[in-house]
């Protein structure tokens, strides 16, 4: 029988995307020193490595990166700073005790015992089966990040006649990245009234290249028996039904799909913890820390992003909590729940359990224009903004400071975001 | 020149292929796809019936109680999963409680055992409490059972193959030509074999096949029935399989869980004139959602995995068409269900029946019908893992993140028989691809271990076999 090894450290990084790296090297730069990060691909840079477009480190360097280069700055001071990382390692399960499981070729399966585990293994594409699409099974049909990868990290490409459903900013890049490549894209198909990508990707991936958005429609019937050889699309209702008398053909050889990311959580579960329904994510204080303590959850797992300068902010965040927590300096000073109200979708945190300076993220559930943001604390207002337009694709910001949650005078009760 | 030909590759020919194999005959396998389990087999309700259900004195009625009898022993020496959850034939009115009553009647006249019948709602609640509201009673045949179609077919036609059996797949056969001491069977692009004994286990194309003899005596035509898979969040909404007591209203749905944990809805029923159309329709699969929530509580839908299609044999004579056509032929044909349920008697039978017309069946004494289970490598203990892991590093590798799938358990899914050549294949195989992402990620890296391991060009790896192709070029300046 082989005996399973065993390994101890600090902190242990569930994935060596950009959440994980940032992570890392804020715990590192507040003074751990015993980190390890996991990352089950072959390199370090996650989902970025596939991500050749520009756009990137905008609000993080003040320029304009590639993924692979915005990777490449938290991987050259993950290197710099000696933090370990293990490559092709797999974490199959992480204990509510802090125990990681995890397997590669040189070791097996292994376990870890950690202080703190940061949770940071991103998010999936929502599949074809999830979206009820009728027809037959052929090939072609793709999930957009799926098609990247055979485009970009593969060098083949997967279709010359495509059409898109879904506008999320995958699908944005790809509809421009096959256009590149020499395929035709047909059209880009969006289910709900507003795109779900950023508006800067409309503009730049489909208005450059002539390639048109459809809101409300949607693919109901894939055709073909070996390869796909065309699609029905429709308009839909205002109950999202499509309309039958809209119905119409277009031939291709190609699906993309950009319907929607899923925080990948199956290890969150795993440890006992509970999703909220509304991010698909673990529920957590300002700090990024689960309800159970000493895991800390960041990145896209805990709630999708659409720009990774947002993830590596809240990263670096969970990072120096979790230094924090493990050098025991983290102390529950107060019990606020951040909640959701009119025309706010959810929140993160959703706690707050110390008077510190943070940013709350959150989402609008619909398109809205000239509403008042607002913060409150029962009938006390702590922050308002104007807002000309607010769209469910981009992720809105409000910073609180440590004084302003003092003068609310309360060590608990709801604060509510919400337009008005 | 082969003693047996048989041709197709479901769970019927993979059946009568293995019980040949026990014998001292050349067997032969004819597959018009690519790989195996490729059609009634691959999409149905996976099911292993207590027998209930068809009418006494049919084939179906003695090979289903059969074969349900031999089922767990058969499925345990091919390594393949059965559990013998049990089923519920549910019902919510005293209509139904008087048909409940009459398939209970039906099933010990059948020779069935094991079926209670549940006469309140607190009775049926203590046996399966996940059933809907309304349900007031139900038939329980405590011997139903859950099964994976496509796994037992491919242990099947792997152990035949294993046992010296040849399968020939893309061999579409379209002549079948009587020779001096058999048949000459031959496909559409000019392959030919030549057998003494051509067994018919075509499916939905099984009237083609006979009629290729001169049998016109039945025809088969396609029965759509439309299925919807859970994530395995959702697996234990049941522990049994649920029917719904068949009405003048129609004959419902079932709600199963799968022997992988999965919940699996449907089927509805649709004849159909097209042999290959195994699409999905929107008013399918809502009608079967619809029923399936009047029978088990709190589906969670928002939890589907996929839909798929599949296609049932239904013969026009209402039964099984079972029997030696002719001097050399034998019919296996119209076997919808309860087939998978019967496999094994129907091979059985069919060894009767060859016996019966004179064909020597001498024993092998190198026959092993034992095959070490598909997925063993995942039930293994961590140390015992750790011990293959030390010889073959590719098993901690893991390619499917969602079932946790390493690239040691795809390679020897490939050198396995039946050798599978496309991703479907390896999905089918390993489960790669099976879990909540649909290969998302898996299937760039499934593509690239099948193009090594066959020696082929990525271009070539196909999703299902024939004009199934994943990539369609190189991008530019990579040609």
């Amino acid at each position: 029988m082989s005996e399973i090894k065993s390994f101890k450290y600090d902190l242990v990084i569930v994935g060596g995307g950009p959440a994980g790296m940032a992570c890392a090297v804020s715990a590192y730069e507040a003074g751990l020193r015993s980190i390890l990060i996991i990352e089950r691909d072959a390199a370090l840079g996650g989902i970025l490595r596939q991500c050749i477009h520009n756009g990137f480190g905008l609000h993080t360097f003040g320029e304009e990166l590639t993924g692979p280069e915005y990777a490449y700055r938290y991987e050259r001071k993950v290197k710099e700073y000696g933090i370990e990382y293990m490559l092709n390692t797999m974490v199959t399960a992480v204990g509510a005790d802090k125990t990681v499981t995890a397997r590669n070729e040189e070791l097996g399966i292994f376990r870890i015992e950690a202080k703190a585990v940061a949770l940071a293994m991103g998010c999936r594409e929502r599949p074809l089966g999830a979206l009820g699409i009728c027809g037959r099974r052929p090939s072609g049909i793709f999930t957009a990040g799926t098609a990247q990868k055979y485009v970009n990290m593969m060098g083949y490409l997967p279709g010359r006649e495509v059409v898109i459903l879904g506008s999320g900013d995958i699908g944005l890049i790809m509809a421009r990245r096959m256009t590149l490549e020499g395929a035709t894209v047909k059209g880009v198909f969006e289910l709900m009234p507003y795109s779900s990508g950023l508006a800067r990707n409309i503009e730049q991936c489909l208005n450059d290249f002539g390639i048109p958005l459809k809101t409300s429609h949607t693919v109901v019937e894939v055709h073909g028996e070996d390869r796909l050889t065309g699609v029905t699309v429709a308009e839909v209702d205002e109950n999202r039904v499509p309309i039958d008398s809209t119905r119409e053909l277009i031939p291709c050889d190609t699906l993309l799909l950009s319907c929607g990311l899923i925080p990948e959580n199956e290890l969150t579960l795993g440890a006992g913890l509970t999703l909220d329904r509304r991010t698909g994510g673990a529920s957590v204080d300002m700090n990024r820390q689960t309800e159970i303590e000493g895991i800390f959850s960041l990145g896209n797992v805990l709630h999708v992003h659409d720009l990774v300068d947002y993830v590596s902010d809240e990263a670096a965040v969970a990072g120096a909590a979790a230094a924090r927590y493990i050098m025991g300096a983290v102390a529950q000073s107060v019990a606020f729940d951040v909640t959701a109200s009119f025309g706010v979708r959810y929140t993160v945190p959703q706690r707050i359990t110390e008077l510190c300076d943070l940013t709350l993220y959150f989402r609008v559930g619909a398109v809205y224009e000239n509403k008042t943001l607002t913060v409150r604390f029962g009938d006390k207002l702590i922050y308002s903004r104007k807002c000309a337009r607010l769209l469910p694709a981009e992720m809105q910001t409000v910073r609180l400071t440590r004084d302003k949650l003092a003068a609310l005078g309360a060590t608990s009760g709801e604060i509510k975001v919400g337009l008005e | 020149m082969f003693d047996i030909a048989v041709i197709g590759a479901g769970v019927i020919g993979g059946a009568v292929a293995r019980e040949m194999t026990k014998y001292n005959l050349r067997v032969v396998i004819l597959e018009r796809e690519s790989d195996v389990a490729m059609g009634a087999t691959k999409a149905n309700s996976a099911i292993v019936h207590a027998g209930f259900d068809a009418k006494p004195g049919t084939l179906k009625a003695r090979l289903n109680v059969r074969g349900s009898e031999l089922m767990e022993d058969y499925a345990y020496e091919l390594g393949v999963k059965y559990n013998r959850c049990g089923s519920l034939v549910v019902g919510f009115n005293e209509t139904d409680r008087q048909t409940l009553s009459e398939l209970m009647a039906r099933g010990e006249a059948n020779g069935a055992k094991e079926l209670y019948l549940l006469g309140t709602r607190e009775e049926v609640l203590a046996v399966e409490p996940g059933v809907a509201d309304g349900v007031c009673c139900a038939l329980f045949a405590k011997r139903g059972a859950i099964i994976c179609p496509y796994e037992l077919c491919m242990a099947e036609v792997g152990c035949a193959i294993d046992n010296g059996a040849i399968l020939k797949l893309n061999f579409d056969v379209c002549e079948i030509e009587k020779s001096s001491d058999g048949y000459i069977v031959s496909s559409a692009d000019g392959k030919c074999v030549e057998a003494r004994w051509v067994i018919n286990c075509a499916g939905v194309y099984s009237d083609k096949i006979a009629s290729l003899v001169g049998d016109v005596s039945f025809t088969v035509s396609p029965r759509r029935g439309e299925y919807v898979l859970l994530d395995k969040s959702e697996g234990g909404r049941v522990s049994h399989t649920v029917f719904r007591c068949p009405s003048p209203l129609g004959k419902g749905v079932l709600v199963t869980p799968t022997v992988d944990g999965n919940l699996l809805i449907g089927p509805n029923a649709e004849d159909i004139s097209d042999k290959s159309d195994n699409g999905t329709t929107a008013q399918g699969v809502a009608h079967i959602k619809r029923l399936a929530r009047e029978q088990v509580a709190g589906i969670d839908f928002s939890k589907t995995i996929t839909s798929f299609a599949g296609l049932r044999a239904t013969p026009s004579t209402g039964d099984f068409v079972i029997g030696v056509v002719c001097e050399g032929f034998i019919n296996c044909a119209g076997i919808e269900s309860p087939g998978l349920s019967s496999a094994p008697a129907i091979a059985e039978y069919v060894a009767e029946l060859l016996a019966g017309a004179g064909v020597t069946l001498t024993p092998r004494k190198d026959f092993s019908g034992r095959r070490r289970p598909m997925h063993y490598f995942r039930e293994l203990a961590d140390e015992e893992k750790n011990e293959i892991i030390k010889k073959f590093p590719e098993y901690a590798h893991i390619i499917c993140r969602c079932e946790m799938i390493s690239e040691g358990e795809i390679i020897e899914a490939i050198k396995t028989n039946p050798r599978p050549s496309d991703i479907d294949g390896i999905k089918r195989r390993t489960r790669s691809g099976m879990g909540r992402c649909q290969g998302g990620f898996c299937s760039p890296l499934v593509a690239q271990i099948l193009a090594r391991e066959l020696k082929l060009d990525l271009l070539e790896v196909t999703k299902r076999g024939g004009g199934s192709l994943i990539n369609l070029s190189r991008t530019k300046g990579k040609s």
